[in-house]
């Protein structure tokens, strides 16, 4: 499948600005922007990095410029949650979905492990999707606990939390210029362990309609805190309550992320 | 237009963490874990994450400053003069040849960083131990 997207890569690099994708040298695999004339083999579809940052970033700082992104399902649906944010310009991006194999599908639990081209103007996927894998069996084990079991199991958790910010820093959906996790009122600087649970349930609240279960959070955290079982949840909760999947529908508004503009809640002053 | 990731090592401790260097058009934007690393394997404390807030800092030292009596006195009160590195490193080469003349070996100490290669540091030691005589060596990261 490989060899199938360098050259699907190598021919749309004639007419975009540059494709977004995995760059393999000896000295690791890292986010690159491929440009034409580029080693082509060098491209390669793992580890997985938050790629939909680097669409951002490019995006930014190139007003003009037309890019592509060779895509796994994570990094299609963190770019829609992306583009109904104005952090993305789906218009000027072209996505060279990627299936996932069923193994890394497995290992992600992920249960929409194919990207969709639907919302795109300009997209295509290689390969044959595979189904979905089964949720996480940690969430299903923590449904039949108690209540009390549950602040237990999250406290013994968060107590290892070293507060790098890393969950933060590499998370596709968290570009908002001001962090409240920086804010003194809510997280006391210099000080270890962080507030319990208002560290990590503050970062829940704010990915609610947000976290497309990319995984990159739990990944780089340095103290394997199972993070996707708590924004699983946030998920669940988000879909039943609120009927939203995030990265799933382009054309819908995130329910959270409402202007009151419209509302009747603005107080009409005398 | 160039996008790339420059792989290098966390300066800040002796555990060498890999992370990458994020940069656009030549300018540092970010900091990346490096995934296959196969000490930090993708994951990174506050400090790795922040391992280039330095780099443009406006206070950065760029190059070697001698305090001097009669040099203009800083904001912070020190006299302090730009010198270049042979100027410098004169000055110090002197100064630690007197020092061990006057007062002995053992009257010097040599304080290292966790900033720098396991092989700088390595240099450091034996010039301190081969060359100037003393085994008065220190390191910051001596947690």
């Amino acid at each position: 499948m490989i060899e199938e997207i360098r050259a699907h890569v190598a021919e749309k690099l004639q007419e975009l600005d540059g494709v977004i994708g995995l760059r393999r040298t000896a000295e690791g695999t890292a986010p690159c922007l491929f440009r034409e004339g580029d080693d082509l083999s060098q491209l390669e579809l793992d580890p997985r990095y938050p790629l939909a940052s680097v669409v951002s970033l490019l995006q930014k700082r190139y007003p003009e410029a037309r890019f592509g992104i060779a895509a796994r399902g994570c990094d299609a649906r963190a770019l829609v949650e992306m583009a109904k944010r104005e952090q993305v310009d789906p218009d000027r991006l072209y996505l060279l979905g990627v299936v996932c194999t069923a193994e890394e599908a497995e290992e992600c639990h992920c249960t929409d492990p194919a990207p969709d081209p639907a919302p795109w103007p300009q997209a295509e996927v290689i390969g044959t999707p595979v189904e979905g894998a089964p949720p996480n069996p940690i969430v299903a084990a923590y449904e039949g606990t108690s209540l009390e079991e549950r602040r237990m199991f999250w406290q013994g958790q968060f107590l290892k939390c070293i507060k790098c910010y890393g969950c933060r820093n590499v998370c596709p959906e968290c570009f908002c210029e001001a962090c409240a996790l920086e804010d003194k009122v809510w997280v006391e600087p210099g000080v270890l362990v962080p507030p319990f649970p208002m560290f990590h349930l503050i970062r829940a609240m704010h990915m609610s309609g947000r976290c497309v279960a990319c995984r990159q959070c739990e990944l780089t955290c340095p103290a394997h805190i199972p993070l996707t079982v708590l924004y699983d949840l946030i998920r669940r909760d988000v879909e039943d309550l609120l009927g939203y999947v995030p990265g799933a529908d382009i054309t819908v508004s995130p329910p959270l992320s409402l202007t009151l503009e419209d509302a009747p809640l603005r107080m009409e002053l005398e | 237009m160039e996008y790339q990731n420059i792989a290098t090592t966390c300066i800040y401790c002796g555990a060498g963490c890999g992370l990458y260097l994020e940069v656009l058009d030549g300018e540092i934007v970010g900091v990346l874990p490096a995934k296959e690393h196969p000490v930090s394997q993708g994951r990174l404390c506050i400090k790795g994450w922040n391992a280039t807030s330095f780099v443009y800092h406006p206070d950065r030292l760029k190059t070697p400053l001698i305090r001097r009596g009669d040099a203009p006195s800083t904001s912070s009160g020190h006299r302090f003069e730009e010198a270049t590195w042979d100027e410098a490193l004169t000055l110090v080469a002197e100064r630690l040849g007197t020092v061990k003349a006057e007062s002995g070996a053992n009257s010097i100490a040599f304080l290292s960083s966790a900033k720098c290669t396991n092989e700088e540091n390595y240099l450091l030691q034996k010039f301190a131990r081969a060359v100037i005589g003393t085994n008065n060596v220190d390191h910051c990261a001596r947690l």
